[in-house]
């Protein structure tokens, strides 16, 4: 047992077999993960580079913006302003982690511990991934898109598929259904199903814009607003869904990838609403490993300590006044959380059962912690499981910054008595989706008349689009539509704060 | 549980190579723009080093919905004075770090890095160099051996003894050669063999034997010899010379405009040849070889002399650059200023040590911004130099005024000389 997996930093594959099966033992064993099979991938700093651009995803269509990622990331990389990722891993089954060649046999084993089991384990059992991704068909699926993608720009031209893709690039953060629908998603069904529905498609047409009149019973006003709603859906606030299905003039193949970007987006919606909990889950698992390796004796001291620094970098979080400062790190949050709940679940305090008393005391931590990891996203577990203990130990505090009050920037709760409520809440809501992006969505289509589509931005507290960036969004926007595009501005009261209107420009694809 | 280890790493690595093109592409104008740019700040020679450029966001932006302003509210780590209901002063830049949208929110250029290649073909993509000009740009080309197969007659020297071998025993294939070990092995067979056989094998033997002799094992009809034949080889070093009138007549504004004129010689040069070398001479009333740090921002005063610089060139050529082992340009700038009595020195000069020699010479004359070359007099060094050309001498000559012009002016003198080559024979 007490052999130890290897000697200095040097390893090769029969080593990294032995790590991977030393990290499965405690993984199953003494924390009970349940992983998808593991696939690690060995690449080099550039391959690193090359999969950073591509939101690291093994493959991807082409598209020039993924060129400039890896340009930029290229040049800060080049002047040692970025070091690379240690890891990457894919929310995939097998699940992919990928690591570097250069790393040592220390650093492969955290990595093996972080990612192969940690996020691997999250991946399989989180709600909100089980609900919005599917990890058996995404990797198909990428393969069927990068092949949709280039047999389009054969077949129509570069320059319109490129349009079409920037198009719905623009507006992918408003493509995601943000509540569970009636289907999951099934990526290989989808892909299957693609040839179908094209065939069909080019068949079929929406009877909604039939321009032929067919008789002098319909009249305009025969469409009632509601039945008119009703048909095309809206509200819509998954703008993507809704140009895919109903925008007028698109091609069939124009609609696909409009799909395509979608889907994708989807895949994507969970990872960004649990980044604090998913990065903990990952740290605290490769933190309960090593450690378990160093006292099993089958890592030595000196690796021990070469993780502790690694690790020690990884959940650094600066103060609010460094010049390091950019948020909250995600890792140091989510790391320090789980080891709090650890400690409330083993060890509480008075105050841990007065404010846990589900949890605390009741021994078996992580029992505690895999029923978390299982069903709650960041606003949930933050709002629900950060402790007092944890606010005073990281010395949060809470600013309220309302442009009105002249007096600057209020100072409305603090790591005390008073405020850990206030604090914990606030925390959450900066974690919850609903706020992060502004809430658009279709409101109305004038049939009738100009066919304007017609978006509303239910404005929050005060804060409104980014006026030239929402230009050229409703550009885009515009361009896939065909016709006017209007966005209003709204508050809660029901009054137009500001309303941007574009008009398309002729797209290459319909000339 | 199965795990698998694949190696990537012998993968094609640049997948994003694509993408890359793509994105160039896209950004054309901006990167052209921002390598123009870049090239301004640089040394002649480093403007080949590729590096990083920056361009501004707007058109490669990728738009997304994002907020702000409004009441804002946020959590943050490290606090250590504040009370509840304490005032912070707000931070006077407007666009505080705390919006946490997308990329390139706060951020107006995008950096990245240009390869050296990248870079060049921008720069010279630019230029609107037609490829034409460039292909038929005349290169000075030397006698060279090369194999050219094999002759029946030559030097003991080149006999290539493999061919020769070859051929020989084709040839004793051919005619059946007895082989050595075939009589080695009768006469063998002699001595054991009864007297009624021996006659007979002793005729064979000696049939054998005299075949032998009549066919030789090389023939002098084997011998080849390889043979070589002179082709023309292109010379692949190239020596610039500039030659710059620095006397206090030139400003600053004529001597960029000069230093960007042998910034796209060099540049040109560099993508034609696979050496090049750069010689700065400067002269007022003298002229020396300086390095180019003095070349263009050294002092100097005095008056002017041009055939000083032609001297010195001349010299330079002589001692240093061999014409058949060199090709040689040369680019001279200046704002026309001689004196008067130099004139035909320089005219002799020119005309007889240095043309002759040179495979391109141009004059390049600067002048101060905004002024218009068709009204000022002709100077007298152009003067000159129009005669020499009226007379026949290869030389072309421009003036310009202004940054923009250079660039045209490149581009018209290459194609000008290309034209004035199919006409002469």
């Amino acid at each position: 047992m007490t052999d130890r997996l290897y000697e200095g930093a040097d390893w090769d594959f029969p080593t990294l077999q032995r790590i991977h099966d030393a990290c499965e033992e405690i993984a199953e064993k003494e924390l009970g993960l349940n992983v998808y099979p593991n696939q690690i991938e060995v690449i080099t700093a550039e391959q690193m580079l090359d999969a950073y651009s591509s939101v690291g995803m093994p493959l991807y269509y082409k598209h020039w913006s993924f060129g400039k990622q890896f340009a930029h990331q290229e040049a800060s990389y080049r002047k040692g302003l970025m070091g690379l990722a240690y890891e990457i891993v894919i929310n995939s089954s097998p699940c992919i982690s990928y690591l570097m060649e250069e790393n040592t046999a220390t650093m492969q084993t955290l990595v093996i511990a972080h990612a192969a089991f940690g996020h691997n384990h999250f991946f399989k059992n989180n709600y909100l991934f089980k609900q919005w991704t599917d990890a058996d068909g995404i990797l198909d699926y990428l393969d069927f898109a990068k092949g949709y993608v280039a047999q389009c720009e054969e077949r129509h031209g570069r320059a319109a598929v490129e349009q079409t893709l920037d198009a719905a690039h623009a507006l992918m953060s408003h493509g995601v259904d943000r509540y569970p629908g009636k289907k999951s998603l099934d990526l290989r069904a989808e892909e299957k199903r693609a040839r179908e529905r094209r065939t069909h498609k080019e068949a079929a047409f929406n009877d909604l814009w039939r321009t032929v009149p067919t008789g002098p019973s319909k009249s305009a006003s025969a469409l009632s607003t509601e039945r008119r709603r009703a048909l095309l859906g809206l509200p819509q606030e998954n703008l993507l869904y809704f140009l895919e299905k109903s925008a007028p003039r698109l091609k069939t193949w124009q609609r696909e990838l409009i799909r395509i970007v979608r889907h994708i987006s989807q895949y994507f919606y969970p990872q960004g609403q649990t980044k604090v909990m998913n990065e903990g889950t990952a740290t605290y698992v490769h933190y309960r490993i090593m450690n378990r390796l160093h006292q099993n004796g089958q890592i030595t001291d000196g690796n021990f300590l070469e993780f502790l620094q690694s690790h020690t970098n990884v959940v650094f979080q600066p103060n609010y006044d460094d010049r390091r400062f950019s948020g909250f790190n995600p890792y140091a949050l989510g790391f320090a959380m789980m080891q709090d709940i650890e400690k409330i679940v083993t060890d509480p305090t008075d105050e841990d059962r007065a404010w846990f008393p589900d949890i605390a005391g009741k021994g078996d931590a992580m029992a505690v912690l895999r029923d978390i990891w299982a069903n709650y996203r960041d606003e949930s577990f933050i709002s629900q499981f950060l402790s007092p203990r944890l606010m005073r130990h990281m010395r949060m505090f809470h600013l309220h910054d309302d442009p009105a009050v002249s007096e600057g920037i209020r100072v409305d709760a603090i790591h005390d008595e008073r405020g850990y409520r206030r604090v914990r809440r606030a925390l959450a809501r900066q974690y919850d989706v609903g706020l992060i992006d502004a809430n658009i969505e279709v409101v109305d289509v004038d049939l009738a008349g100009d066919r304007r589509l017609m978006l509303r931005h239910a404005v929050l507290n005060g804060a409104l689009l980014n006026e030239p960036d929402a230009k050229r969004v409703l550009q885009h926007l515009a361009d896939l539509w065909s016709y006017d595009v209007s966005l209003a501005e709204v508050d809660a009261s029901g009054l137009v704060l500001k309303e941007h209107v574009a008009h398309p420009r002729v797209m290459a694809a319909a000339a | 549980m199965a795990m698998h280890i694949v190696d990537r790493r012998l993968n094609p690595s640049s997948k994003s190579l694509e993408n890359r093109q793509r994105f160039l592409r896209r950004a054309k104008a901006l990167v052209q723009g921002a390598v123009k740019k870049a090239s301004q700040d640089r040394d002649i020679k480093d403007v080949l080093e590729g590096g990083e450029v920056s361009i501004p966001l707007d058109g490669m932006n990728e738009p997304r919905f994002h907020r702000e302003g409004g009441v804002r509210d946020r959590v943050l780590p490290g606090n250590v004075k504040f009370v509840e209901g304490d005032y912070l002063q707000r931070p006077q830049s407007k666009s505080g770090r705390s919006n946490d949208a997308g990329e390139g929110d706060g951020e107006d250029a995008f950096r990245f890095v240009l390869s050296r290649d990248e870079f060049v073909d921008i720069f010279l993509d630019d230029l609107e160099l037609p490829d034409l000009s460039k292909r038929k740009l005349a290169e000075v080309e030397n006698e060279g051996l090369r194999r050219a197969g094999y002759t029946t007659s030559g030097s003991p020297a080149n006999i290539s003894v493999s061919r020769t071998v070859r051929l020989a025993m084709a040839r004793r294939v051919a005619l059946q050669r007895p082989r050595p070990e075939t009589i080695a092995q009768l006469e063998a067979e002699l001595e054991h063999c009864g007297d009624e056989a021996r006659p007979e094998l002793l005729a064979e033997i000696e049939r054998l034997k005299s075949k032998m002799r009549r066919i030789p094992f090389i023939d002098p009809i084997d011998i080849r010899f390889r043979r070589f034949e002179t082709m023309p080889k292109p010379v692949a070093q190239a020596v610039m010379f500039c030659l710059m009138d620095v006397s206090g007549s030139m400003s600053e504004h004529m001597k960029d405009l000069a230093k960007r004129f042998y910034m796209l010689l060099y540049v040109f040069l560099t993508r034609r040849y696979r050496k090049v070398e750069i010689v700065f001479i400067r002269h007022t009333d003298r002229a020396e070889e300086v390095d180019e740090q003095t070349f263009f921002h050294g002092p100097a005063s005095g008056g002017t002399l041009v055939s000083s610089a032609l001297q010195a060139m001349h010299e330079i050529v002589q001692s240093r650059y061999r014409p058949a082992d060199w090709n040689i340009y040369a680019a001279q700038a200046s704002d026309g200023d001689n004196s008067y009595a130099d004139g035909d020195l320089s005219g002799r000069l020119l005309k007889d040590m240095i043309l002759p020699v040179t495979q391109f010479f141009a004059y390049l004359e600067v002048g101060e911004a905004g002024s218009h070359p068709f009204e000022m007099s002709e100077s007298s060094l152009w003067t000159l130099y129009q005669r020499l050309r009226a007379e026949g001498a290869p030389l072309s000559m421009r003036k310009v005024n202004d940054r923009s012009e250079i660039f045209p002016v490149f581009h018209d003198l290459f194609q000008r000389r290309q034209a004035k080559e199919k006409v002469a024979p």
